[in-house]
């Protein structure tokens, strides 16, 4: 009971969930000046996220890579590296995947896990090059990872177009059945939604996150050269080669949310004219979460939940798309801004620590 | 002159910041033409209210008084309108600039629509002869030294007709030579008729500078006296607010085998000048050999250099006979070298970090703190537990982060963890800057009880007091090599002095004192 009332008496709960609230409501006014009725519009995003199986499994499958590339950000975050290549990582970490999965025969206890593998090296990999060019030759990462995105896309629609396509269409052959890992029996259980075994990896993943960053050396390594290269130095610490190895290890989690999508969802690839986001929104994830292994978990559903369920609004309450994208980016908005929230939360706190002291 | 006019009156100033008051009802007076010194240790909050003043905060409570008039001093501008000027301790100057330019910058002379530079010339000229600054206008700041560039500050608050000017930590930066020089110059402001506060923390230019005195203890005014009926012992005992000795006890003792050994150690610094020209000394076990120099010649390099966290382009360092030139910071720190760094926030912790991860940061490699990999984090706190203890750093918990400490504690907990290492050889780089009088007792009490115990000590320091009360040797640097070695117990000020400032034959006179 008293760790309960811990829980919710801090400030670290009570206030993303004024965000989001608030976050609500100026969406709500957004679309009380476009004529929209907001408590219809908000129903149907909650029927839209829980009003059948289907609809649940289909929004934790849009959660899923949302986690991965949540984690992939917050980690590099945490050793001092803004990684804003998470995009190019994920689409390097699909095409791994696809060429594994299409070109290889292999039992299935061989191929799944090798397709897995090579995605996620495939975007450590890439993630790595960034880190590579930051620690031999001071490239700034932000810049290069931006642009190993647009290089990661268009390789990758090249290799598709080129060696993996399927006859007279813009996408490749299908990834061989023995690479799927699609979960078949929770796909029944869930109306056909697309489970699939990615959203257990993505858990285990986050476990992962905060046993190498809090419980190793090598995480404390890593730590200690994001908060402060110096003092790592003076530890006796090889700073650029934890940039590189950093770099690289968040590329491995960007990479697994792309192989995923390839293998748990659709079984192909395609040519992609833009890119999918899913690397920018594991940024707002990253942001959401304050780079912490369970706030990425919360940050993605929260995300990932809108995501989805914001079809339902345009759908049930006929709001454009536009003017959810302006709910979801309020929402964002209050939750990012921490110091505004707590300043509109200032007088409420202040007045129940008085009353506290008076009881007292 | 009426010497009895006040120029500045402050009157109850308090200024709270979260969980602090820094200053608690100050009151304080400066009389016109005098030089009134600003008396206190790290964070009393001579600064809070030097910057109250300058307009740089806001008080919460209390009146300020400029010349008989009661103002509000909203910004600097302000500050700088009523005559007011602040040397501050960080110069704030464009290199590539001349003198003039600087000193006119946002206030220039113009002639149509061009800025009148011969006039800037000749105006700043002109103050400073008046002032017996010797300062050349058309000289670029770049290429003067740091005792010409702070005279190119005070003649900026002068030219924008300051009245009262407040020089913060003046002498920090400065040669024994250029310090003489500037209790000079501060003498001609005030012999004009200008109003001097100078804050600072150090007695002996207080009683050498000013005519009075007001000393600051935790945001509050303890005591306001002439220097006439002062000493250095009182003013000492009413800023740290106890009895304090300045005698560190050190008893002689013969020292003993090598332990380090650096020859001709060379660096390659910016711009193809070499930060190290060939340095040659030694350290042995039982003695504390002391480097002197002004900031900025090379002494930082040297301990990057033998630390390895620079490489070197030329010459050796070796440990007890063990090579150790161009090795990793690690390998180093494991062959037996303690390094207490310069810049303790940038080097010395991870703030970060909490206070017992800190104390792990040059050994959680070792197996004691884990063996599989992960960190054994009882191991940890088992350590930060007994060094916090020990070494008394005062702290609400070994899980607090290391910003949360003060500066001494910080200072403290660094010590305490390169001593757990014991190491062979410590070096300790400017090992109490910022800190308070008592924290600086219990620094050179610990070097001190090293040395005793046998160790090899390289003390680092800009501060001449520091460096003789422990030093047993002094080497003197001077850009990048050594100018030569004098015996801390028969040293000569002056000497030390002219070697600091690069002069080549102080340093080749063989000294026949002592």
């Amino acid at each position: 009971m008293k760790t309960l009332n811990k829980v919710f008496n801090k400030s670290s709960i009570l206030v993303p969930g004024v965000a989001i609230l608030l976050g609500l409501i100026v969406g709500a006014i957004a679309m009380l000046a476009g004529g929209y009725n907001p408590i219809v519009a908000y129903y149907s995003l909650l029927d839209k996220l829980f009003s059948s199986p289907y609809n649940i499994g289909e929004a934790i499958r849009a959660i899923t890579p949302l986690i991965f590339t949540g984690i992939a950000v917050a980690f590099a975050f945490r050793t001092g590296l803004f990684n804003i290549g998470v995009e190019g990582q994920f689409i390097m970490g699909m095409t791994g995947a696809t060429l594994v999965g299409v070109t290889l025969d292999l039992p299935w206890y061989i191929h799944a896990p090798l397709a897995v593998i090579t995605g996620a090296v495939f975007g450590g990999v890439w993630a790595a090059i960034a880190g590579f060019l930051k620690a031999t030759r001071g490239v700034n990462e932000v810049i290069s990872s931006i642009m190993l995105n647009w290089i990661a896309l268009f390789l990758s629609n090249y290799i598709v177009a080129t060696f993996l396509v399927e006859k007279g269409q813009q996408k490749s052959r299908p990834v061989h059945e023995s690479a799927l890992l699609t979960i078949d029996w929770l796909i029944e259980l869930m109306d056909k939604a697309r489970m699939h075994w990615g959203t257990f990896i993505a858990i285990i993943c986050i476990v992962v996150f905060y046993v190498l960053l809090w419980r190793t050396k090598q995480g404390y390594e890593l730590r200690a050269v994001g908060h402060n290269p110096d003092a790592a130095l003076y530890a006796g610490m090889n700073v650029n080669r934890t940039i590189v190895k950093s770099m690289f290890i968040s590329g491995l989690f960007a990479g697994l949310g792309g192989v995923f999508e390839i293998l748990g969802v659709f079984g192909y690839q395609t040519v992609m004219a833009a890119s999918w986001g899913y690397g920018f929104d594991g940024i707002a994830v990253a942001l959401l979460g304050g780079n912490t292994p369970v706030g990425v978990l919360l940050g993605a559903i929260l995300f990932g939940g809108l995501n989805y369920g914001s079809t339902g609004m345009s759908f049930g309450a006929g709001v454009p798309s536009e003017v959810v994208r302006i709910v979801i980016g309020s929402v964002i908005f209050f939750v990012a801004s921490h110091g505004l929230v707590k300043w509109f939360l200032k007088p409420f706190l202040n007045k129940r620590a008085s009353k506290r002291k008076e009881a007292v | 002159m009426d010497r009895s006019l006040a120029a500045v009156q402050l009157k109850g100033i308090t200024k709270r910041f979260p969980g602090l008051v820094a200053n608690d009802s100050i009151n304080f007076e400066l009389k016109k033409g005098e030089i009134h010194a600003l008396l206190g240790e790290n964070g009393a909050g001579k600064s809070t209210l030097m910057n109250i003043l300058f307009g740089l905060y806001q008080p919460d409570e209390g009146e300020i008084w400029v010349n008989g008039e009661k103002t509000v001093i909203e910004g600097a501008a302000k500050a700088i309108e009523l005559g007011i000027g602040m040397v501050h301790q960080h110069f704030k100057l464009v290199q590539p600039f001349t003198v003039a330019e600087n000193i006119v910058l946002g206030n220039e002379p113009v002639k149509g629509l061009k800025i009148d530079y011969k006039l800037a010339n000749e105006k700043v000229r002109s103050i400073s002869e008046r002032y017996g600054l010797k300062v050349d206008p058309q000289i670029r700041i770049k290429d003067i030294t740091v005792g010409m560039q702070q005279r190119v500050e005070i003649l900026k608050t002068l030219y924008r007709g300051a009245e009262i000017v407040i020089f913060d930590e003046p002498t920090a930066v400065l040669t024994v030579q250029e310090i003489e020089e500037l209790i000079e110059i501060i003498r001609n402001l005030a012999a004009e008729g200008k109003s001097i506060i100078i804050i600072t923390h150090k007695l002996k230019e207080v009683m050498a500078l000013a005519d009075t005195v007001t000393v600051i203890r935790r945001g509050k005014v303890v005591k306001t006296v002439t220097t006439d009926e002062t000493s250095e012992q009182q003013l000492a005992e009413l800023m740290v607010g106890r009895d304090v000795s300045f005698q560190v006890e050190k008893t002689k003792r013969e020292p003993g085998e090598v332990v380090l050994s650096v020859d001709a150690l060379q660096m390659k610094g910016e711009q193809g000048k070499n930060a190290l020209n060939g340095v040659t000394f030694n350290v042995r076990a039982g003695e504390i050999v002391g480097i002197a120099g002004v900031d900025g010649n090379g002494q930082s390099e040297l301990i990057y250099g033998i630390t390895g966290m620079r490489s070197v382009s030329g010459g050796s360092v070796k440990l007890n006979g063990q090579d150790l030139t161009n090795r990793t910071p690690r390998e180093v720190s494991v062959a037996g070298v303690g390094h207490i760094p310069e810049d303790r926030h940038k080097h010395g912790l991870v703030l970060d970090f909490t206070l017992s991860e800190n104390m792990i940061l040059g050994s959680y490699f070792e197996p004691e703190f884990g063996r599989s990999g992960l960190i054994d984090y009882k191991a940890m706190d088992r350590l930060a537990v007994k060094l916090v203890d020990e070494f008394d750093v005062r702290t609400s918990g070994i899980h607090t982060n290391a910003r949360a400490l003060s500066g001494g504690n910080q200072q403290k907990a660094i010590i305490a963890r390169e001593l757990h290492k014991e190491p062979d050889l410590l070096i300790a780089v400017q090992p109490t800057r910022g800190l308070d009088i008592g924290a600086i007792e219990y620094v050179h009490k610990r070097l001190v009880q090293a040395r005793n115990e046998g160790k090899a000590i390289l003390l680092v320091s800009f501060e001449l007091d520091e460096l003789y009360a422990l030093s047993d040797r002094i080497a003197v640097m001077y850009e990048g090599r050594l100018m030569g070695e004098v015996d801390a117990e028969n040293r000569d000020d002056q000497q030390l002095g002219l070697m600091m400032a690069g002069n080549k034959s102080a340093a080749a006179v063989p000294r026949e004192r002592g």
